[in-house]
């Protein structure tokens, strides 16, 4: 009983944490401005499918593709036994599914199979990131907190798993021993190999190993999902709706300001008939986290740090300061700023996402090629906040390279980048 | 210093008259229309390609393979301008759309139904950001065009002095990426009887010339290597004969490394459009 009543408390409070962080979260992603979700939603619910559940942009890195599908797969259906817990814990049961039949047997089974391949993906990735010191890992913006962020979630990983198949060992030797309560679950796939280990343990000590393994687990359950709004791990939940409102159009199109074309059409004809949209943004082009669209802003809070865009950017290979990670980096860590401020009651810190995270000789060194839309394994777009940014220093502060002025008051001149005549045009017909 | 920071230019006249052009007269749609005739496709040149001396080698190459298929087609002429592709990059979205208006109001009143382009920064702007500015066309890149003649028998191509050379095709970013299209251009290296070799990066991997996004126009930012650089010595690494290019920018791009490493003697940087109309000695 009281055990129920410590659960419950338990639960409440990392529930209502949880629900706190989310709430902050979702928030922060509102500050965004509207935009108009444009085509069908058949095709949005296809990427969806095919991107983030079936993880299909993994593949173009098969190691990776391959442990991350165990702790992807893993991770999803041992969240079935998450279900049984949490019913143990309120109703004061202990393994409540059992009674479904010999198929509870087969399920933990799998599970098992799935806890230890999740374990062998969290080796690997821990290998990869601090022995083998993959290049991308250790760039400039992964800072001490991306870091540690990536290993705090491998080794929680590591922890949560091993204790679910702890438990399931003590289990096991409990039942042979026909202890009370405690249930025969067959031959285990990876815990009969844990048995050897505790056959020497009395009763009461593997009672105690079972329970606080039953009470690690949850709570370490608990507390992720907290951890996870702080962390890049969010991508577990965010990749979804990231990928259903990711862009349905070619890569190579960019959208047509709304409020700049009313203001064109009434420079070329005073008299044209011009709708506003009521959605036009109020400033051409972006300066701070509120003038992207909400979309962008999930799509930063969906950013796993992976890198891949990165490593496959043309400028940052060739030693530019460009490292499209860090545009999404940097905006989630000023969107975090920005509600922070506003929990505060600050309306204005005098800082924003332009200038004083992403600087002026980052964005001019983008050439605009979806090297990094095309990396993204869950269609994070780069690009597209470096080109409103990219806007705001043009249309409203006036800010560009010289060459970059000399070209576009060529075009604006004489129709093309250069100095040519447009007169001349046709030239090459008669040479 | 050399290639490095050079703020790229329209390549200069070498002087070479081309005789083939005045085998037949490229016509603009004036021209057309005051003949009371309706070409079926307009050939949008784009800056480079009615600027740029070694682009303007492309744009020929073009008509000439429009002429040999006996497509009804006309240019712009003086009445062409700037997409206002860099300006859209670069951020300026009011000279942008000001361009497309002006454009598509020239375009419009020619009843332009069917686009071909020599270029994938024209092709990606026309086909994609044209429309919600009332400009409606069926947009296609050369190389589509061109394999669509031959698929409709109405163009044949032979290998040449290409046959069985070894080829390598650069994929330009708005073609490929951008648009999805991998698959034209190589099937017309195919059809030269060529030996189409990949890059290490290729398609939807493959590495950007470095001229995108308006970076044609303006220095490099600070950095340890130029875009074009790394990208040729991919090309290098697999000892090819020729850098096929399908957009004037990388061209440019290709040759500027080529150049860099003095082997313009090894491989050569032609567009497709260059080496169908060389092959067939149009």
């Amino acid at each position: 009983m009281i055990g129920q009543i410590i659960f419950i408390i338990l639960l409440s409070a990392g529930g209502y944490m949880a629900f706190k962080r989310f709430q902050f979260v979702r928030r922060n992603i509102l500050l965004g401005r509207d935009v108009k979700i444009e085509g069908e939603n058949s095709e949005r619910w296809g990427t969806l499918i095919r991107v983030a559940l079936g993880q299909g942009k993994m593949c173009s890195r098969p190691i990776a593709a391959i442990f991350h599908l165990f702790l992807y797969v893993g991770f999803v259906i041992i969240n079935i036994e998450v279900v049984e817990i949490i019913l143990d814990g309120v109703l004061g049961q202990h393994r409540l599914f059992h009674g479904i039949g010999s198929i509870y047997n087969w399920l933990m089974a799998a599970f098992e199979v799935l806890a230890f391949l999740v374990i062998l993906g969290c080796v690997v990735f821990l290998y990869r990131r601090n022995i083998a010191k993959l290049p991308r890992f250790h760039w400039r913006e992964m800072t001490q907190w991306p870091k540690s962020d990536a290993n705090i979630i491998l080794f929680t990983e590591i922890a949560l798993m091993s204790a679910f198949l702890k438990m399931n060992a003590a289990e096991s030797i409990l039942a042979a021993r026909g202890v009370e309560h405690y249930v025969n679950l067959g031959t285990l796939p990876i815990s009969q190999f844990v048995t050897p280990f505790m056959d020497g343990y009395s009763d009461g000590m593997l009672i105690f190993v079972e329970r606080f393994c039953w009470w690690f687990h949850i709570i370490g359950i608990l507390a992720f999902i907290v951890y996870l709004s702080y962390s890049k791990h969010l991508h577990i939940l965010l990749a979804f709706p990231n990928t259903y409102y990711s862009k349905l159009r070619p890569a190579g199109a960019l959208d047509n300001m709304s409020n700049v074309t009313n203001e064109v059409k009434l420079m070329m004809d005073p008299s044209a008939q011009v709708t506003e949209d009521p959605l036009a943004p109020k400033k051409f082009g972006a300066k701070d986290v509120a003038d992207l669209s909400w979309v962008q802003l999930l799509s930063a809070y969906s950013c796993t740090e992976w890198g891949r865009c990165t490593s496959q950017c043309p400028a940052n290979q060739t030693g530019k300061l460009l490292s499209p990670r860090k545009i999404m980096m940097d905006t989630r860590d000023r969107m975090e700023e920005v509600g922070r401020c506003i929990d505060a009651g600050v309306s204005y810190d005098n800082k924003s996402l332009l200038g004083d995270y992403i600087t002026f000789e980052e964005l001019w060194a983008c050439t605009s090629c979806n090297a990094c839309t095309e990396a993204c394994p869950i269609n994070i777009n780069p690009l597209e906040i470096i080109i409103d940014l990219r806007r705001y220093l043009m249309m409203e502060e006036s800010q560009s390279p010289e060459s970059i002025t000399t070209m576009l008051t060529n075009i604006e001149n004489n129709g093309a980048p250069w100095a040519f005549a447009q007169a001349d045009r046709g030239n090459w017909t008669q040479e | 210093m050399g290639h490095h920071g050079r703020l790229r230019k329209p390549t200069e006249a070498i002087g070479h008259k081309n005789k083939v052009m005045a085998e037949f007269q490229v016509r603009t749609m004036a021209d057309c229309m005051a003949a009371g005739e309706a070409p079926e496709v307009l050939f949008w040149v784009g800056c480079a390609g009615s600027f740029d001396d070694r682009a303007k080698k492309i744009t020929k190459a073009i008509a000439k393979i429009l002429h040999k298929a006996n497509v009804s087609f006309a240019i712009l002429g003086s009445e062409e301008s700037c997409t206002g592709d860099p300006a859209k990059r670069a951020g300026n979205e009011f000279l942008f759309q000001m361009m497309a208006m002006q454009n598509i109001e020239v375009m419009n009143a020619y009843e332009v139904k069917k686009i071909v382009t020599g270029c994938p920064h024209c092709f990606n702007t026309l086909k994609n950001e044209y429309p919600a500015l009332g400009g409606n066309y069926e947009v296609m890149h050369h190389t589509q065009l061109i394999q669509d003649l031959i698929a409709d028998g109405k163009l044949s191509i032979e290998g040449g002095e290409f046959k069985g050379k070894k080829i390598t095709f650069h994929d330009p970013c708005y073609l490929g990426r951008g648009n999805g299209e991998y698959e034209a251009p190589r099937a017309l290296i195919q059809k030269l009887d060529a030996e189409l070799v990949e890059m290490k990066r290729c398609k939807t991997n493959g590495l950007c010339c470095g001229a995108g996004g308006a970076q044609m126009f303006k220095e490099a930012e600070k950095g340890n290597k130029e875009v074009n650089i790394e990208r040729t010595e991919d090309a290098l690494a697999i000892q090819a004969n020729v850098i096929a290019t399908g957009c004037p920018f990388c061209n440019t791009m290709m040759t500027d490394g080529v150049k860099h490493f003095e082997q313009e003697h090894v491989i050569a940087v032609k567009d497709i459009a260059e080496l169908i109309a060389e092959a067939g000695d149009l």
